[in-house]
């Protein structure tokens, strides 16, 4: 075994006496090393413990990448911690590197200090080739400024696997269970869980394998117990976190999605059909819904994205409510269709988990570019309401809100996520689904006209009536084609373009009134600055925003989930403040739309590397805005400083 | 089609109140006639009946039936009407598509609307043209048709409809065309299939393509121009008072199909084939015999139902359901979870 501590900085070290708030663990190895399992079987005990926490799972687009590669490398980030957390944290505190390529592309992000934990039985001669190092990092001093414990953890599990008689590429398999027993034991975690949920993976046959994997993780919590090991690896027992009471578990973002779409169909009192052809990051919540469909969920997987949409658009008119998801290139797919949506005026949710773009882009990593193409992307006059979400938990909530829009309002409605909330868990309060108001939809039974039936004649918001096909006596058209007032026959005369555009576009804008005021998430109206947010980018702005405050600045922060229409007294709010920055994981695409609505100065941040914003990212730009803090909480703002417009990319 | 109650209408019944915009003289008239002839003969309940169609002249049809229509768009109608029968089984979907809607932007769709088998009928009017675009060759023109496109003729090589919808796994395939007296019984046919029942129905666009069916579609010299293909009875074709009587037989030797002489009537003598629409190999020769050496094979091609698409998803479902409960605030506290009281959180 070899052992190899480096010197650390002694003053950043943690220490029993001096327990953090939080720290930020990231595992990485090969893409086949079961880093993602590891961090989801690490964040579910965190859980267990009461701790708050969020995670950011970062995974390349290959399946199965060549072993050994910078691109091959998967990593998973905790952050958990007795404080309220809302980011997958800035910097890793805690670095596990199964080989050189995750040592080589994690590392630069360690703070300066924190633990690397390195499989030393990985750092051959190839493994260093394949990770373009010249010399082994773990016995240069290249890594002198984080502590250091590499030991072949391959070997160990090797061993400890070995009265199982597996292959010797069955039994490294185990080594990710040896890293997790690990992790378990230096934060003072159960492993229970984590063996019972091994005991229900593999069975019959197959226990061999939980019970390989089982003697893996005691191996790796043993070996943290017992080996003599002095210097960093110290046991750490983090608080758990002050939550208000209840039930709660942890879930993602694609998870919360599913059950607030299957909640949304429960409370508009109707069947879900849902169409969806396979995309990353989108394709888990038709993974979640086929196993939901005692709820009245009937899945589709068609043969394209037009396709899924198609028929989600039929269901819709047969008396459903269709739902159709996809991500980025699958929308631009979808585009057409909803056009149609939108000129029949039928209900449909689109939900879009946002991954980088343009084209095949970054399709596992995460992005907020979608927000012209949802607000903007059609041919003609296409209003359509779009809502975000800002957490994996949020999204509960959100798809809830867009299929009430839907069938309220007879119109398609695009939910935006993103690859970051899609992956990502968090503790959520297990909500109550009777606790939210019932829409239960009226289908139109009778004729509404003067012995006729009136397709297009539209109630006091603007919306037609819904009528299934099946319905005695109400036969009557639909199409894509501009239509006459209340009958809907193909009219393509002026008057009738002219007034049903302006009857589309006032139905969509009317929805402003049945969403609620804009909320200011920390902070007041009114001040020096104001931080706009929207989507997943909650996290790092409210606790940039939290750490300015706390510094004496006079910055609050809006985060905005109706996108289309806008909340009504948004407008006022931000006119209420002397500066407006909006941070977005893409080059100003909000930004565009408030400087739009309100000719309001709002200035961007931006980033477009594929990685969620820093807190530190946000803290810099906003104190571009001030003269300079100090801590006795006396600030002048610096009305003529130029704000940043710089992109804050690596 | 779909079990239901025969419902007592006649062809005024499914005319909409719409003014039929089609050209006049095209072919598209006969066909809608011909499908209001048959709604009635079938006990069809317009409240029950839908048409969807994609963009195109053909396409314009539902807004001309009293009964649920959707104009949808370009080439997409499958897809739609996967959504609807999945959604309400008991609705009876007719699609009608064309050939550049069905087989150009919407082929993809019209191949696997098939495979899967959805329980509808799908009429594609063929005319070998793009008419709503002002007579563009389309996927079904034939080599060297000159066009606003192709001003010196198309060198692509046609799709042929019914050919395409037995490899995509059709178990219905049948053929008509506009003006036949015999398109109802085909469209009865195709209603009677439980799945996906696909009808070609060669259509004249007098404006852009004229008469390119005149070969077998005139009435002089129909009987021997025309194969009307009728289950259990022998391959024979031929008008007696002005030619011979033929037939189809089968060259064993070399696995295709001939035209052979009947003499006194003695098809058996010749070897002429009898009609089994069930039998998929004679039904892959059927759909590629050439027009010319051969007449043209119309009627039902082939009828062979298997389970539905929506009888196996839906069905499916129900058995995966069956015992389990629907409540949701159970499935959301499913699993591991934990619980925080004011003292702090437990297991």
């Amino acid at each position: 075994m070899a052992t190899i501590l480096a010197e650390g900085d002694e003053a950043a070290k943690p220490h029993e006496n001096d327990v953090p708030e939080a720290v930020v663990v990231r595992f990485a190895g090969d893409s086949g090393d079961g880093m993602q399992l590891t961090g989801g079987q690490f964040t579910l005990s965190t859980a267990l413990a009461g701790n708050d926490l969020a995670t950011f799972p970062d995974f390349p687009a290959e399946i199965r990448a060549p072993q050994g590669t910078l691109f091959g490398v998967s990593a998973f980030q905790i952050n958990f911690g007795s404080t309220e957390i809302t980011t997958a944290g800035d910097q890793p505190d805690v670095l596990v590197a199964m080989n050189p390529a995750a040592l080589k592309t994690n590392a630069p992000a360690l703070k300066a200090g924190g633990l690397i934990i390195a499989d030393s039985g990985e750092f051959t001669k190839r493994n260093l080739e394949k990770a373009k190092y010249e010399v082994n990092p773990l016995e240069d001093g290249s890594l002198a400024k984080w502590d250091l414990l590499a030991f072949d953890i391959s070997a160990l599990t090797v061993e400890a696997v070995k009265p199982f008689g597996l292959g010797n590429k069955d039994a490294l398999r185990c080594k990710n269970m040896w890293t997790l027993g690990l992790a378990l034991w230096m934060f003072d975690r159960d492993r229970q869980p984590i063996i019972d949920g091994l005991n229900a993976k593999f069975k019959g046959d197959k226990k061999i394998l939980a019970d390989a994997n089982i003697a893996a993780l005691n191996a790796g919590h043993a070996y943290g117990e017992t080996a003599e090991l002095a210097g960093p690896l110290k046991k750490l027992s983090i608080e758990p976190a002050q939550s208000p009471a209840g039930l709660y578990r942890t879930v993602n973002g694609a998870e919360a999605v599913s059950y607030g779409l299957v909640a949304g169909a429960q409370l508009a009192k109707l069947p879900m059909f849902f169409g969806g052809y396979p995309i990353t990051p989108a394709s888990a919540i038709l993974h979640n819904l086929v196993k939901m469909k005692e709820f009245g969920v009937t899945t589709f997987q068609a043969e394209d994205e037009i396709a899924a949409i198609c028929a989600a658009i039929g269901a819709s008119y047969a008396g459903q409510l269709g739902v159709t998801s996809s991500s980025g290139p699958g929308i631009a797919l979808k585009g057409e269709a909803m056009g149609l949506a939108i000129m029949t005026e039928l209900p449909l949710v689109i939900v879009n988990s946002q991954r980088g773009g343009p084209s095949t882009g970054l399709p596992t990593k995460t992005e907020q570019s979608d927000l012209y193409q949802a607000v903007y992307g059609r041919n003609g006059d296409a209003p359509i309401p779009v809502i975000s979400a800002r957490s994996p938990a949020d999204c509960f909530e959100v798809a809830i809100e867009a299929c009430r829009i839907a069938v309220q309002y007879m119109t398609p409605v695009i939910l935006l996520t993103d690859g970051y909330i899609a992956n990502a868990a968090e503790p959520w309060k297990v909500p109550d689904p009777a606790s939210f108001e019932e829409f239960p939809v009226a289908f139109l039974e009778e004729k509404n006209g003067d012995g006729v039936v009136l397709p297009f004649k539209r109630d006091e918001k603007g919306v037609r009536p819904w009528i299934k096909p099946g319905t005695p006596g109400l036969m009557h058209r639909i199409g894509g084609i501009e239509k006459a007032v209340d009958t809907g026959n193909i009219d393509y005369s002026p008057l009738a373009h002219q007034t049903q555009t302006d009857a589309r576009k006032a139905k969509i804008d009317g929805i402003a009134k049945s969403i609620p005021d804009q909320d200011v998430a920390l902070g007041q109206a009114g001040g020096k600055m104001v931080v706009v947010g929207w989507g997943s980018t909650f996290g790092p702005i409210h606790q940039a925003v939290r750490r300015m405050r706390a510094k004496g600045l006079d910055v609050s922060h809006v985060h905005v989930r109706h996108i289309w229409p806008l909340p009504q007294n948004l407008g006022e709010l931000l006119h209420s403040y002397d500066h407006v920055l909006v941070p977005e994981m893409n080059t100003g695409q909000f930004k565009t739309v408030l400087r739009d609505q309100y000719l309001v100065d709002a200035k961007p941040l931006t980033k477009t590397s594929g990685q969620p914003f820093t807190i530190a990212e946000i803290q810099d730009a906003i104190a571009t805005y001030f003269n300079g803090y100090d801590e006795s909480g006396e600030v002048d703002a610096d009305d003529t400083q130029l704000p940043s417009t710089k992109a804050v990319n690596p | 089609m779909n079990d239901m109650t025969p419902i007592q209408t006649t062809l005024k019944d499914w005319e909409s109140d719409q003014e039929v915009r089609w050209c006049p003289g095209c072919g598209d008239y006969a066909i809608l006639k011909a499908v209001q002839r048959t709604l009635p003969e079938i006990g069809a309940d317009p409240a029950n009946t839908v048409f969807v169609s994609g963009i195109g002249c053909s396409s314009r049809f539902p807004y001309y039936v009293e009964s649920y229509g959707f104009h949808t768009i370009h080439g997409r109608a499958p897809a739609f009407a996967t959504g609807i029968k999945l959604a309400n089984p008991e609705l009876d979907v007719w699609l009608v598509t064309g050939d550049g809607d069905g087989l150009s932007i919407g082929g993809n769709h019209t191949m696997h609307i098939l495979r899967r088998n959805l329980n509808c009928q799908i009429l594609l009017f063929n005319n070998e043209i793009y008419g709503l675009t002002k007579g563009q060759y389309s996927p079904t023109s034939r080599l060297g048709t000159p066009s606003p496109s192709s001003p010196v003729g198309s060198v692509d090589r046609p799709a042929q409809p019914a050919a395409f919808a037995l490899g995509a796994g059709a178990r219905f395939v049948a053929r008509g065309f506009d003006v036949s007296k015999e398109l109802s019984g085909v469209l009865k046919a195709a209603h009677a299939h439980q799945g996906a029942a696909f009808v070609e129905i060669f259509q004249n666009c007098i404006v852009y393509n004229k008469d390119v069916f005149e070969d077998f579609a005139a009435p002089k010299g129909a009987e021997a121009s025309q194969l009307w293909l009728k289950n259990g009875e022998p391959m024979l074709f031929g008008n007696p008072k002005t030619g011979p009587i033929k037939g189809i037989a089968l060259n064993v030797d070399h696995l295709h199909l001939e035209v052979v002489d009947v003499v006194d009537g003695d098809w058996q003598a010749a070897g002429v084939i009898v009609h089994d629409v069930t039998n998929r190999a004679i039904a892959h020769m059927l759909v590629e015999m050439p027009f010319g050496p051969f007449p043209m094979a119309l009627g039902v091609l082939y009828d062979d139902p298997r389970p539905t698409f929506e009888q196996e998803l839906l069905g499916q479902d129900r058995t995966v359901n069956s015992g389990k409960s629907a409540d949701l605030a159970k499935l959301l506290a499913k699993g591991q979870t934990w619980t925080v009281t004011e003292g702090g959180p437990e297991l």
